[in-house]
């Protein structure tokens, strides 16, 4: 049995998994140790040169990429079991989705895609300064990912915020953009964020507002955005209210009086608005009864 | 009038706008400025900021610039007949509020309507006017989508489709008749000769950025990528073989990226015109699931319902609605089948369709194949054969089949008014169109 100490990352993942597969190791002899958490981020697996170029599918190395970013810590063992598949016999292996470990590597890479969309989504930036010369804004918000996906993460923001310094900080690993580089470094506990900022309440107010108390769905809510995600959301603090609030809200219009209609102003707007609109009808009138 | 009020105002006067999407924009970004004030980015799938208890996606910040409004359109809470409280923004409110939620990853961007004031022309003038200090004064590269008024003159839609991602215009009604009883200052080809003016817009345009990229110059002024719509279901006495035959024409003549409906929902204020009921929701649902088989499982408005069946059946979705019609067309060879058939079966989805073709290139699928996909098993199996599993058993041919499918009576009745989410209920939502 040949044992390798847990990859750090995917590129890791990948140089291990090259050398092993050069070497002829079949999945079977192959031992992934169990990661420990201070592995994870710690990277001190060395592994040994490999000696030949593959030839892997683009599309083998794309899902391997997201998948090496779930928590599973059997991914991989079973991304490696993949790739000698893929070079072994099986080149159209990236075909079969009903293929059980495919299956399985597709799932991992689902919840990983779904947890970066959802972090794009539910990160909260709360302003903690203005610089006083040059404008430049700064925000700091606490978010906590199911996965290691903050690097796969975190590009959208600078992207999206260039010109605002920021920093997300996460229990696994924060970032932070300072308009030139983004910096990675490691966990924080959640006192190291802010916990408010002055907009909050104006958010809220907008939440209060667009919400339709006729038609009420809390299970549709819950299921684009379970309750793990509430306590880091400003808004959330009002929903039970919004909802035990909403079926007298909906009584009080279905019984409310119905108000008649009031005449048009005297406007030239409207007057020819009327107008050609009753020619239209009369047009139509006609054109049926030919 | 505080800011705070105003925003609870024109929020809860902008709710009964279905669109929220954020998607289908030109890629664009805040990078490659740096010093600048430049924020924003689209042309990723949209983004769902949050949810509220209704089950709605909030991707923008959805308001209208006045709910002030000299029409009388009787299903709207804002119209002129309405003692609705009234409010209005300054332009530079809707800007500051638009910056500061979106830098703060509340929001994609802005959706800004209004109720028509003074004039077409006037109303369309201030709208724009958000736009401009937002794309022109403050850079921002964010998601903005305008609702704009067919009768506004060409200059100002052209001027408001070079600031915003996505132009609409609310066609309200499927039929004049309807638009004249319930909307007496709207029209309806009024409407579509404004879209069919947007549609030629956006046309020349991809023209001017294929062209461009052709001749390598510069890239032609922005315009708005796509154009949507609106319908009420449920306010007049429109079948949904109306519905959809006006929805196909519009994805086809005008090219559409969607058309949304609303089910009637009661608002405060209402019109003696227009009684309030119970929002049909279920409807509502049935009618997003027969746009979905239009656009993208190849089926014709005239299989899903006709003269004879002009109505939607709101026990079961369209899809198997339509297969129960059809039985002489299944069981459907899985490992056979070309990809148009495949598609019709009940339970099956276009990505698991792919799926199939991809893996039976290389093997003869069996019934454990299709349980690792995931698939609705008890919807699926009676329509399909697979190496091992031949249908007749389960009675294709048999009567009871349709009943099988129908909901348990108890469970219908809690359902009627709140139907839990589908798979495709939650597809749709996390791309943030509903």
């Amino acid at each position: 049995m040949h044992t390798v100490s847990p990859p750090a990352d995917f590129a890791d993942w990948r140089n291990t998994a090259r050398a092993l597969l050069a070497a002829g190791r079949h999945p079977d002899e192959v031992l992934w140790a169990q990661p420990q958490e201070a592995e994870l981020f710690g990277g001190e697996s060395k592994p040994p040169k490999p000696n030949k170029s593959l030839t892997i599918p683009k599309a083998f190395i794309e899902m391997a990429r997201s998948a090496a970013a779930h928590r599973d810590p059997r991914r991989w063992a079973l991304l490696y079991e993949l790739l000698w598949r893929i070079s072994h016999k099986e080149p159209h292996l990236m075909a079969l989705s009903t293929d059980p470990q495919l299956r399985q590597a597709q799932r991992w890479v689902k919840a990983v895609g779904r947890d970066i969309h959802k972090m794009h989504a539910f990160v909260r930036f709360r302003k903690v300064g203005e610089d006083e010369l040059t404008g430049r804004e700064s925000f700091v918000a606490w978010y906590e990912p199911d996965h290691f996906i903050l690097p796969l993460g975190a590009p959208f923001f600078r992207e999206r915020f260039s010109n605002m310094n920021w920093s997300i900080l996460t229990p696994d690993a924060c970032v932070h953009w300072n308009g030139m580089v983004m910096e990675f470094t490691a966990g924080v506990d959640r006192s190291k964020a802010p916990d408010e900022d002055s907009l909050d309440e104006l958010w809220r107010t907008y939440y209060r507002n667009i919400f339709n108390p006729a038609r009420l769905k809390v299970k549709m809510m819950h299921s684009q955005m379970p309750k793990k995600f509430w306590k880091n959301l400003p808004e959330a603090a009002i929903i039970p209210e919004l909802v035990s609030r909403s079926k007298g809200q909906l009584q009080a219009m279905l019984n409310s009086e119905e108000r008649p209609v009031k005449p048009a102003p005297k406007n030239a707007y409207l007057q020819s608005l009327h107008h050609m609109n009753r020619k239209a009808l009369e047009a139509l009138d006609k054109q049926e009864g030919s | 009038m505080e800011l705070p009020q105003k925003l609870a105002i024109l929020a809860d006067a902008a709710k009964y706008d279905a669109s929220c999407a954020s998607s289908g924009a030109e890629r664009k970004n805040s990078l490659g400025s740096p010093g600048s004030k430049a924020v924003g980015s689209t042309g990723g799938a949209g983004i769902c900021h949050s949810y509220t208890p209704d089950g709605r996606c909030v991707s923008l910040l959805k308001v209208l610039l006045t709910n002030q409004c000299i029409y009388d359109c009787h299903y709207c809470i804002n119209r002129r007949s309405s003692n609705v409280r009234r409010a209005r923004f300054k332009p530079q409110e809707v800007v500051t509020l638009t910056l500061d939620f979106y830098k703060r990853n509340l929001i994609e961007g802005l959706f800004l309507s209004s109720g028509i004031v003074r004039s077409a022309n006037h109303t369309m003038e201030m709208v724009i006017e958000v736009a401009r200090s937002l794309r022109v004064d403050h850079h921002f590269r964010g998601y903005i989508h305008l609702k704009t008024i067919p009768e506004a003159s060409p200059e100002l839609i052209e001027e408001a489709g070079r600031y915003a991602d996505r132009i609409s215009i609310n066609i309200e009604l499927p039929s004049e008749e309807g638009l004249a009883k319930l909307a007496p200052e709207k029209n309806l080809a009024r409407t579509q000769n404004a879209m069919g003016h947007i549609r030629k817009r956006m046309d020349e345009h991809s023209e001017e950025k294929r062209d461009a990229a052709m001749r390598k110059k510069a890239r032609p002024a922005p315009f708005a990528t796509g154009q949507s719509t609106q319908m009420i279901i449920g306010a007049d006495n429109s079948t949904d073989h109306t519905i959809l035959k006006r929805s196909c024409s519009l994805y086809s003549d005008y090219k559409l990226r969607r058309v949304y409906y609303s089910g009637f929902s009661p608002i405060p204020e209402p019109a003696s015109v227009l009684p309030i009921k119970p929002p049909p929701l279920v409807r509502e649902h049935r009618l997003y699931q027969a746009d979905w088989l239009l656009r993208y499982y190849g089926f014709g408005v005239d299989e899903i319902t006709d003269a004879q069946a002009p109505n939607l059946d709101l026990d079961l979705d369209p899809k198997l609605s339509w297969a129960l019609r059809h039985r002489g067309q299944f069981p459907v060879d899985i490992n056979r089948a070309p990809r148009e058939m495949l598609l019709r079966v009940p339970g099956l989805g276009v990505r698991n369709t792919e799926r199939i073709l991809s893996a039976r290139r290389f093997t003869r699928l069996r019934l454990a194949d299709l349980t690792r996909l995931r698939l609705a098993m008890k919807k699926i199996m009676p329509f399909i054969e697979t190496a091992d599993h031949n249908p007749t058993l389960l009675g294709l041919d048999d009567d009871s089949l349709r009943a099988r499918f129908l909901p348990p009576p108890k469970q219908m009745e809690l359902d009627f008014v709140s139907p839990p989410p589908t798979r495709a209920d939650r597809i749709a939502s996390t791309t943030g169109e509903i």
